[in-house]
């Protein structure tokens, strides 16, 4: 048994402590907003925050998540900067089919708080793990720079 | 980008004020997955309602013309509660295109609903109750955009009639507005919700008495002013798709399917994965006789308590497979067969003046060939499944474009009656033809059979997903023509060779079908005396299915590239050139071009007009600036094609360094899909369909090695990412005439221009013509 500390909760786990974090969070506990694409740290979907870090949960075994707060797409409206980007999404309706939204909101937010004022150049680099098929990147581009400058105004 | 954001159709910042977001339904999406939603209260008779589906019959078009048709009966697709809540059923898929805003917001539009008070419900498959539900062909606003305007105004029309009742006024003095009916001349009201009850005993008003609004009177249809339906839950993670379907009690199970496509197993043993935790059973599923049809491959499955147990699991399988007879299914060897195919005399399949003889008379001839690979759709959200078996009686939950085709297969291969059998429609995390095909519907049914009915939800993984899906086709498509002293074409010879799609349901199949060459090779709008177009044999090695705007793709991509290469080969400026092919602005009937199928469509409603194609071409030229001078390295490139009844130019803008680096600061596309029922949706599909065109031109390919895909995931095959995507996308919409006049599809036509405009823009930047997709690392200097 493993306890993990999710969305400011501890969480029980029992699983075998390989088993990614990404299926713990979706199939143990339920928090399916965070999604599979690829399992392989490819495109992003499964993107959460580990002490406020990006990270990809399908390669991160459990026992790597120990003592870190984790925080999901379910919660990081909680947080000032992910309601503001998720704000960002909506009044730019960013996305389309929205399955890889979840982690692109989480690479955002992460981005945001590292950098309030991130160039195109930025979002590359913070961006591009997370891949969309939809092909919603120039609303997410945009989203991201309303998303800081509403920080910018509010702060 | 800023352009297109600050177009006022876009939901922007400046103009929050205009941006509505749905938030009433919150409480009802929780248990969507689980339960499906339980209709409110009011329109009682919603579960009796007559159903008036349209015949579907040789010789009608449209809906009309598909299975099950059409259905307008308000008391199909409306419910209204006593608190006022307007349920509108959406009974097409929602995947990305915005299908569950943009229907749901019609019928409000003509029943005059105040969208914040509307709910939306996903319909199961149930064509016989609510029509045709095959979500693809771009085609859900255009057959159903009528239909559901009927819907609204019949359901507005009967509030009207319970308001005048209950006043004791003629009808004619009441006016719905706004979820209210008003009465002017006594300043009374009367909301929805308490109407609603007396409205729902009332006969349904006849189709030809409804009056639908005019285009003025619009609240919501053409404005592009609503958020997405489901943006609020997709933001916050809440949003159920297919795979995240959780049912009491549920195992998880993946698949080990033959790695070639037509093969079984031989043996296997499972002893090592029956040992690991969370593995609860293995299962072998049957593989099915050729043709493929919607039929599962077979293979062994490993049920268990997650899914990561699963696929550890399946990893520790040990199978023996047989190939069958695909195993030597190579993509080197085979482009040299369809190259081959291509430089010899295939079958006519149209024929004007005499192409021979003008070729032999030809001042200048050009010849080139065009390979475009197979692809995978990789939706994000990969195929996914959930099935339960109570009493006899089965439940689904999928990510499925097809709601009907799923309910008849699993009916079929559990044989139960088709009442039986029940397909809850999640939201698809993207479908582009891949979802269309219910083969995994099927396999969870199965596995769930396997389990005594336990419900089971089966996932493919991304390897599963490029390894065994339905492929687009691989082509070859050789062109040749003439041109005359002025450097005028007056012969063109076009080869197409393809594994066709029928492939899948019939054996022996080699030639495309007429819905394949009616995607843009055979009715080639252009004006040219001699044209004969051949479809040389191409035999199918794996499942061919649909992607997004199919066989458009490559048939656009050569033609478009060719077309370019001939302006070159005369010295002549390629826009003016491709406008001058095309010949002055005419109503072409497509049977005349040798198309019998018009992408399903009236030839009379929609003939192919080449003034339409022209327009969207100047469109975009002028509002590119066609013609602009570029930094060094930079190049505009055009292309236009009409493919699902819809006119497309796009100039690309690249920049390729020093390094054969490329890079694209720009694209406009014009786009003429008749009236648009809403911009901002439309917009987002074309910008979507850019970055697809841009992803397969570049990048995109499956290839095969001794009969199975060498792609295992997003390494291998790529997918264009942020940094290389486009900077900018503009959007041009062309205004329709007339809000009556017919309306185009929009999801798949953005796609096909953007490979050969980019190819051409690649060649104006540095003299280099690129043939083969993708260009990959062609553009490298080593
Ligand atoms: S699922 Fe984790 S990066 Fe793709
Ligand atoms: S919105 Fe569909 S994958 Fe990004």
């Amino acid at each position: 048994m493993i306890t993990l500390n999710i969305n400011g909760k501890p969480r029980q786990i029992d699983l075998p402590t390989d088993t990614p974090l990404l299926w713990a969070l979706r199939d143990y506990l339920g928090l399916t907003g965070t999604k599979f694409g690829c399992g392989m740290a490819l495109c992003g979907a499964c993107t959460v925050h580990l002490d406020g870090e990006p990270a990809r949960a399908c390669v991160t075994p459990i026992s790597a998540a120990v003592g870190k707060k984790i925080v999901t797409i379910e919660a990081i409206g909680q947080d000032a900067t992910g309601q503001k980007v998720q704000d960002a999404w909506l009044t730019l309706s960013v996305p389309q089919c929205g399955y890889c939204q979840s982690g692109q909101i989480m690479a955002a937010t992460a981005l945001l708080k590292q950098n309030p004022k991130p160039s195109d150049a930025d979002i590359d680099k913070a961006m591009s793990g997370n891949i969309c098929r939809c092909g919603t990147y120039p609303r997410i581009r945009a989203a991201i720079k309303q998303a800081a400058g509403s920080t910018e105004r509010k702060s | 980008m800023k352009k297109s954001l600050d177009n006022p159709t876009i939901l922007s910042p400046d103009d929050a004020g205009l941006y509505i977001a749905n938030i009433s339904r919150r409480a009802f999406i929780k248990n969507f997955a689980l339960t499906g939603f339980v209709l409110a209260a009011g329109f009682p008779s919603l579960s009796g309602a007559d159903e008036t589906a349209a015949p579907s019959e040789k010789g009608k078009y449209g809906a009309d013309a598909m299975p099950h048709g059409w259905v307008d009966n308000p008391l199909v697709f409306v419910a209204i509660a006593e608190d006022g809540t307007v349920t509108i059923v959406c009974h097409r898929s929602e995947m990305g295109q915005g299908v569950r805003t943009s229907l749901p917001m019609v019928v409000a539009d003509e029943l005059e609903a105040n969208w914040l008070h509307v709910r939306v419900e996903q319909a199961t498959g149930d064509e016989s109750r609510y029509g045709n539900q095959d979500t693809d062909g771009s085609r859900s606003m255009r057959h159903f955009f009528m239909p559901m305007r009927r819907v609204g105004a019949a359901a507005r029309s009967m509030l009207e009639s319970a308001a005048a009742a209950q006043w004791q006024v003629p009808v004619q003095e009441v006016r719905a507005e706004l979820h209210q009916v008003l009465h002017p001349a006594t300043g009374r009201t009367l909301g929805y919700g308490q109407l609603a009850k007396v409205a729902a005993k009332l006969p349904v008003p006849d189709r030809e008495t409804l009056r639908l609004k005019k285009p003025a009177e619009f609240r919501y249809i053409s404005k592009g002013r609503l958020g997405i339906y489901d943006g609020q839950d997709i933001v916050t993670g809440q949003a159920q798709y297919g795979i995240d379907t959780r049912l009491d009690d549920m195992l998880y199970a993946v698949v080990a399917r033959p790695p070639v496509f037509g093969g079984k197993v031989l043996s296997y043993d499972a002893k090592d994965a029956l040992k690991l935790p969370g593995v609860v059973k293995v299962v072998e599923l049957p593989s099915s006789p050729l043709p493929a049809g919607f039929n599962p491959l077979g293979g062994i499955a490993v049920i268990a308590r997650n899914t990561w147990a699963a696929i550890q699991g399946r990893k520790a399988l040990k199978i023996e497979w047989n190939n069958g007879p695909h195993g030597t299914y190579d993509s080197l060897m085979y482009k040299a067969e369809l190259e081959a195919a291509a430089r010899k005399p295939g079958k006519v399949v149209r024929n004007e003046g005499d192409v021979d003889a003008a070729l032999q008379g030809a001042v200048k001839r050009l010849e080139a060939e065009y390979y475009a690979p197979h692809l995978a759709q990789a939706p994000m959200e990969p195929p996914a499944a959930t099935a339960r078996i109570v009493k006899g009686k089965c439940e689904i939950w999928t990510c499925t474009q097809a709601p009907q085709a799923s309910r008849d297969s699993v009916a079929k291969w559990l044989k139960l009656p088709e009442d039986d059998v029940t397909v809850h429609v999640t939201l698809l995390g993207g479908g582009f033809g891949r979802k269309s095909i219910p083969d995994y519907v099927i396999e969870a049914a199965l596995l769930s059979q396997a389990m005594n009915g336990k419900p089971v939800k089966l996932t493919w993984t991304r390897e599963d997903d490029l390894h065994h899906s339905y492929f687009h086709t691989v082509s070859v498509e050789r062109l040749e023509a003439g041109l005359d002293a002025q450097g005028k074409p007056v012969a063109w010879l076009h080869r197409t060779v393809a594994p066709t799609i029928s492939s899948t349901f019939g054996p022996d199949s080699k030639h495309q079908m007429p819905i394949e060459l009616g995607m843009g090779v055979i009715n080639a709008p252009f004006a040219i005396a001699n044209l004969r177009i051949e479809n040389p044999e191409a035999e199918a090695h794996t499942r061919i299915g649909w992607f997004r705007s199919v066989s458009n793709i490559p048939h656009a991509f050569a033609i478009q590239s060719f077309v370019a290469e001939l302006a070159a080969t005369a010295g002549r400026d390629p826009k003016d050139f491709l406008l001058e092919l095309i010949g002055p602005p005419q109503r072409i009937d497509p049977s005349t071009l040798g198309d019998s199928w018009n992408y399903g469509e009236s030839p009379e409603a929609y003939p192919l007009d080449t003034g339409r194609l022209r327009r969207v071409i100047e469109t975009v030229a002028r509002e590119t600036g066609w013609g602009r001078t570029l930094p060094k390295g930079g190049g505009l490139g055009l292309a236009a094609h009409y493919s699902f009844v819809t006119y497309v130019a796009v100039v690309v803008e690249v920049a390729v360094n020093g390094d054969g680096e490329l890079s694209i600061p720009r694209i406009d596309v014009a786009v003429d899909c008749g009236p648009q029922v809403n911009p901002e949706r439309i917009r987002s599909q074309i910008e979507g369909a850019c970055i697809m065109g841009i992803s397969l031109a570049t990048l995109g390919e499956i290839s095969f090695k001794e009969g199975a895909v060498v792609q295992d995931n997003f390494h291998a095959y790529q997918l264009t990412r942020m940094d290389d995507a486009p900077r900018e996308i503009r959007v041009h919409l062309l205004p329709a005439t007339e809000f009556d006049a017919p309306l185009g599809g929009v999801g798949e036509p953005g796609v096909p221009p953007i490979a050969p405009a980019l190819c051409n823009a690649i060649f104006a930047a540095t003299g280099q013509r690129i043939r083969q997709l993708p260009i990959r690392d062609q553009l490298r200097k080593a």
